[in-house]
Formats: structure tokens, C-alpha cells, sequence
């Protein structure tokens, strides 16, 4: 048997029953409940055919599906009176990273996260989430703001990457990761990460760390994406499965290396077939997480943050 | 080209190496600064070319059982045998003009500079020796960025790297970060950016996205200069160009104004 190597051929069975949840859902239906449910059900048993053999491709297309909830799909769920903040202050506002205040769990909240778009207009006004400088600064412009009052940092992750351009290199998009980095080592008040897409390289990092890196199930997080992977090492653009299995970027991976600390589980179907439950699940693993940060003091959260980072990395000493 | 003579990369003149060797690897036709090693670096740098080489005894691994047109772990053992390091950075102790302090210097040789496990581990040794030893550190980068066949484990050394510098911010270490060509990607991301001061040396590749990725991307050619030294210096991210015959000098000058410690004739 050949093995289907796109997920979206993979998933028509889902998606068709996802497309009657959706009608049923809109209908004036009096079973409307048990129906959904049953359906569900189909699509769990459809899911523990297929979810258990997906490759690293796979899991990559489900982590960029077009369908995936995004950061402001998130924060309308989880956040109320979320009010976004433009700019950096310095040269601009960059529409692919949102930054922002919102009510969580009845506190405020930073909240800071790339955004994609979902038709081609929004896409392109997103950047398709790739940031530049102005985005990392105005994150850290927020981040900072909510050191001065005392409120946790929360950061989803859903990038392809840094910009690739001109004007993204003049104004230093270098040193504006870096000096992310180096700042929120030293953030006084917890910094929570969820991966919940795209983990793409140094675009995702500087905002992508913390006392604590969450990490959806189907999403990843990784040095370089599979596509430029594949171009440098294979000198091949259709290597990326080659080079996806090599990357080890999966949530399982991460868990492994001790980079991430939870991975936080999809609904059968990936995180794009139901979103309520996704949102349950992502709510009830950031609350758990930082209601446990919040106990400690800045100094403790400081040194074992760094402790995180100081420990990654396999090497032997002779 | 063999023997006595070689070729310029920039101007193409037809050169005598030792006229090379002996203008510290520059041109001495058309100032084209050549290349060098970790060891070249540290032999002139320190006073007297003394220093002494420390964190030497650690070795990388291959913990992603990394395979592309070859293996990872071949790709080591062959990087190793070529230049007689460990990995693509070199830490050492000792002085510049009597003052003690702790230098990094990469090896580009060594798979292109990349940064994973070894040298994250050692850049961030060498910060923490600086602290706990209250002396200023140095490094010299020259990397294509992350090292590939590390995965997140070598993203994740950028954030390693970082978090020791903002321990020199609260100990008032200074560190000085020296960017020579080329510098990309993840070391720019991370240390190289990060210096009390950030200096280069003439017309070295500086910069986040390779430039060819940029070119395939935008789609179209980038302007003369573009990522060079002076580039980035027009643009605010250097503190200034600094040619390599002067480099000792203009550190151990701004050594001296961070430790507020006047020459004593
Ligand atoms: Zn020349």
C-alpha cells in the first residue's frame, strides 16, 4: 500500500462528518446533542486508525492547517475584555504578532501571540504570521508592562518564522530576538508558552520562552523549517520528509529533550475538528501551570528558568 | 592555487602568503580581511599570544541520530579531524594589556561555526566564568547560525546564551562581542547582538536570513553592501568597523573605559 502522504487527503472522512457537526450545530435539530455525539464518535473511531501511523509530515500540515485556531481565536475563548496595543514605540506595529491585556481566570493577563490569516487578504496583511522587528520589540514592550503591574505573560506560538527581507534585516530583526531573549530571562512575573502551531525557528523563540513551554499535541517546534532543511542539507526541495523525520521537532521529541514541559492533548481529528474542546484542554493546562508559578517568588521563577535553559543541550565532558 | 602564492578573494591579485601572514591575513593589496582561525584569533588578541585554552574537554553528540547526505555523527568525526577542535569555539583565559579576562573565539572551519550543544555549553561556560571571576568577556563570533543536525537543541542555545548575559547585566560584567564574517542566524540572534558594544571587522556578512534566502524570497537582488559591516553600522546595530591591525588595541581601550581604569605611565 502506498503511504498517503498528504494529511488533507488523509483526513476527508473527518472532515465530511466535522461538515454535518457543523450543519447539525446550526439547525434547529431537538437531537442535536446525541447526534453530534455520535458523530463524534464516528470521528474518534476514524481518528484511531489514522492518528496513530501520521509521519512528521503529517503532523507538520496539521500544525499549519488552514482550519487550526489561531491567537485571536484563542483569546476570544479563554480571555474577556482582551484590548490589543499597537506598536513598538520605535519604527511601527507589525500585524503578524498581536500583544494585548485581557481577563483570565478574573486577573489580568499579557497576552502576546503570532497571528495568521485565514482568507489570501488576511494572509497577506498577517504577513502569513511572519514577524519583523517591530513585532518581537512590541511584544517585549508589553511584556514589560505587565512586569510594572505585576501580571503573568502568556505567549502562543504559531509562526513559520522570522521575515526573510530587506527592511526586516536594516532594523535589526538579530538583535531584536536577542534582546528578547535576554530580557525575558530576567522577567520578574511567570512567562507561559503554548505552541499551539507553527514553532518556527528564531521567530518563534523570542517569544517562544519561559518558566514554562506548553506544547499542542500536533503542533512543533523547531531550529528550521523542513522546507529550508531540506534545501541546505539535501540540497533538495522534495526532502522534506527526510528532513522532517530527522529534525525530531514533534511534542514527544521536545518532551524527551526537556525543552517542553507539557504537551497538551488534540481532539481526535486535530485541534481544527473541534475547537471547544481544544480551548478546554489549552485553558485547563495554562491555569494548572500558572497558578503553580504564581506560588513562587520572582527570584525562585528567575533562577529556575534559568536553571531550564541552562540544562538543554547533549554533549559529553571527558 | 599551492605552494608560496595565492589569490586574493576580492581584488584577484596574485599574492606572496607570507606577505599575508605577515599583515595579520589582509590584503595587503586591497585590505580584503582573509578568514581566520580560532587560534589565529587568540594568538592575537591576547598579549604576547599567550592565554591558556580552558573547557576543552567537551564533545559533541549526536542525540537527534541526525542522517542528511551523510551522517551527523561522520560529519563530527571528520570536522574534528580537520581542525583539531572539539567543536567551533574555543575558550580561554589570560590578558590584554595586564587585564584578565575570558575569550571565546569561534571556529568557522568547524561546520560552518554552527552553534549546538558544545558551543551553546561553552559560551554560556565562558559568561559564567566571567561573572564568578569578576572579568570581562570577550567573544568572537564567525557562524552560519544554528547547527541543523542539533534541532531545538541548538535553538534552545540561544536562549542559554542569552540568560548568562543578562546575569553579566546585573553583575556589571562587561562584554565585548567582536562580529567578523561571517556572522548569521543564530549567533546573531543571540550573543553576537548582545555585546556592551557590538564591533566588526571591514565588510563581514552580518545578518539574521542568509542573504540567497532573502534573494529567492523578495525575488529579487539586493543591494550593493547589503549585510556588510558598514550595512549595519549605517543602520544602528554596530558600535563601529574596526579593521583587524587595530582590533587589540581599540578593545583593551574600551576595557580600560569600562573598568574605569585610565593607562598608568
Ligand atoms: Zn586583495
Amino acid at each position: 500500500m502506498k503511504e498517503i502522504k498528504d494529511f488533507y487527503q488523509l483526513e476527508k472522512d473527518i472532515a465530511a462528518l466535522k461538515a454535518e457537526i457543523d450543519k447539525i450545530q446550526e439547525s434547529d435539530d431537538q437531537d442535536k446533542r446525541k447526534k453530534i455525539e455520535d458523530l463524534r464518535a464516528k470521528i474518534k473511531d476514524e481518528w484511531t486508525q489514522i492518528g496513530a501511523n501520521l509521519s512528521p509530515v503529517h503532523i507538520v500540515q496539521i500544525a499549519r492547517h488552514p482550519k487550526r485556531p489561531y491567537t485571536l481565536d484563542y483569546l476570544e475563548s479563554l480571555t474577556t475584555d482582551f484590548t490589543e496595543l499597537h506598536g513598538d514605540r520605535r519604527a511601527g506595529d507589525d500585524p503578524a504578532l498581536i500583544a494585548g491585556f485581557g481577563f483570565y481566570h478574573g486577573r489580568t493577563a499579557a497576552f502576546i501571540g503570532h497571528q495568521k490569516g485565514r482568507t489570501t487578504r488576511q494572509r497577506l496583511a498577517r504577513n502569513f504570521g511572519q514577524p519583523n522587528p517591530e513585532g518581537y520589540r512590541k511584544a517585549l514592550r508589553v511584556m514589560k508592562l505587565a512586569e510594572k503591574f505585576g501580571f503573568p505573560v502568556i505567549t502562543l506560538i504559531d509562526t513559520p518564522g522570522a521575515n526573510p527581507g530587506i527592511q526586516a534585516e536594516e532594523k535589526g530583526q538579530a538583535e531584536a530576538i536577542a534582546y528578547n531573549l535576554k530580557e525575558i530571562a530576567k522577567l520578574r512575573v511567570p512567562v507561559i508558552n503554548v505552541v499551539i502551531g507553527e514553532g518556527g525557528s528564531g521567530g518563534a523563540l523570542a517569544i517562544g520562552v519561559g518558566d514554562a513551554i506548553l506544547m499542542l499535541e500536533h503542533s512543533f517546534y523547531s531550529v528550521i523549517s523542513t522546507e529550508g532543511c531540506a534545501a541546505i542539507l539535501w540540497k533538495d526541495q522534495s526532502a522534506v520528509d527526510l528532513a522532517a523525520e530527522n529534525l525530531r521537532f514533534l511534542s514527544k521529541d521536545l518532551m524527551e529533550f526537556g525543552v517542553v514541559d507539557t504537551v497538551i492533548p488534540e481532539p481526535p481529528g486535530g485541534a481544527h475538528v473541534d475547537y471547544e474542546l481544544t480551548y478546554k484542554n489549552v485553558d485547563k493546562y495554562l491555569h494548572t501551570t500558572l497558578k503553580k508559578l504564581e506560588k513562587k517568588t520572582p527570584e525562585e521563577r528567575i533562577q529556575e528558568r534559568y536553571q531550564k535553559f541552562r540544562k538543554i543541550g547533549v554533549f559529553t565532558e571527558k | 592555487m599551492t605552494g608560496i602564492w595565492t589569490r586574493c578573494n576580492n581584488c584577484r591579485r596574485i599574492l606572496y602568503k607570507q606577505d599575508i601572514l605577515d599583515n595579520l591575513f589582509i590584503c595587503p593589496e586591497c585590505n580584503f580581511h582573509f578568514r581566520l582561525s580560532a587560534i589565529d584569533r587568540l594568538n592575537m588578541l591576547f598579549d604576547l599570544g599567550q592565554y591558556e585554552l580552558i573547557d576543552q574537554d567537551i564533545f559533541p553528540e549526536d542525540p537527534l541520530g541526525f542522517k542528511d547526505t551523510k551522517s551527523y555523527a561522520v560529519r563530527l568525526k571528520e570536522n574534528i579531524k580537520k581542525t583539531g577542535l572539539s567543536d567551533a569555539v574555543l575558550n580561554a583565559v589570560g590578558t590584554m594589556d595586564g587585564i584578565r579576562i575570558i575569550m571565546s573565539a569561534m571556529e568557522f572551519a568547524f561546520m560552518g561555526g554552527s552553534m549546538g550543544s558544545v558551543v551553546g555549553e561553552k559560551i554560556t561556560r565562558a559568561f559564567e566564568r566571567a561573572l564568578e571571576e569578576n572579568i570581562p568577556a570577550v567573544v568572537i563570533s564567525s557562524s552560519g547560525g544554528a547547527r541543523m543536525q542539533e534541532g531545538i537543541l541548538s535553538l534552545m542555545q540561544l536562549m542559554k546564551t542569552s540568560s548568562a548575559i543578562a546575569n553579566l547585566d546585573k553583575g556589571g560584567i562587561p562584554y565585548i562581542s567582536v562580529l567578523t564574517d561571517p556572522t548569521t542566524g543564530g549567533v546573531t540572534a543571540s550573543y553576537a547582538m548582545l555585546g556592551d558594544i557590538n564591533i566588526a571587522e571591514p565588510n563581514s556578512l552580518i545578518g539574521f536570513a542568509g542573504p540567497r534566502v532573502i534573494e529567492q524570497t523578495i525575488k529579487e537582488k539586493l543591494p550593493k553592501g547589503f549585510q556588510r559591516s558598514e550595512f549595519l553600522l549605517h543602520h544602528g546595530m554596530l558600535d563601529d568597523v574596526v579593521e583587524r591591525r587595530n582590533l587589540r588595541s581599540y578593545i583593551i581601550r574600551v576595557l580600560r573605559l569600562f573598568l574605569n581604569k585610565p593607562r598608568t605611565e
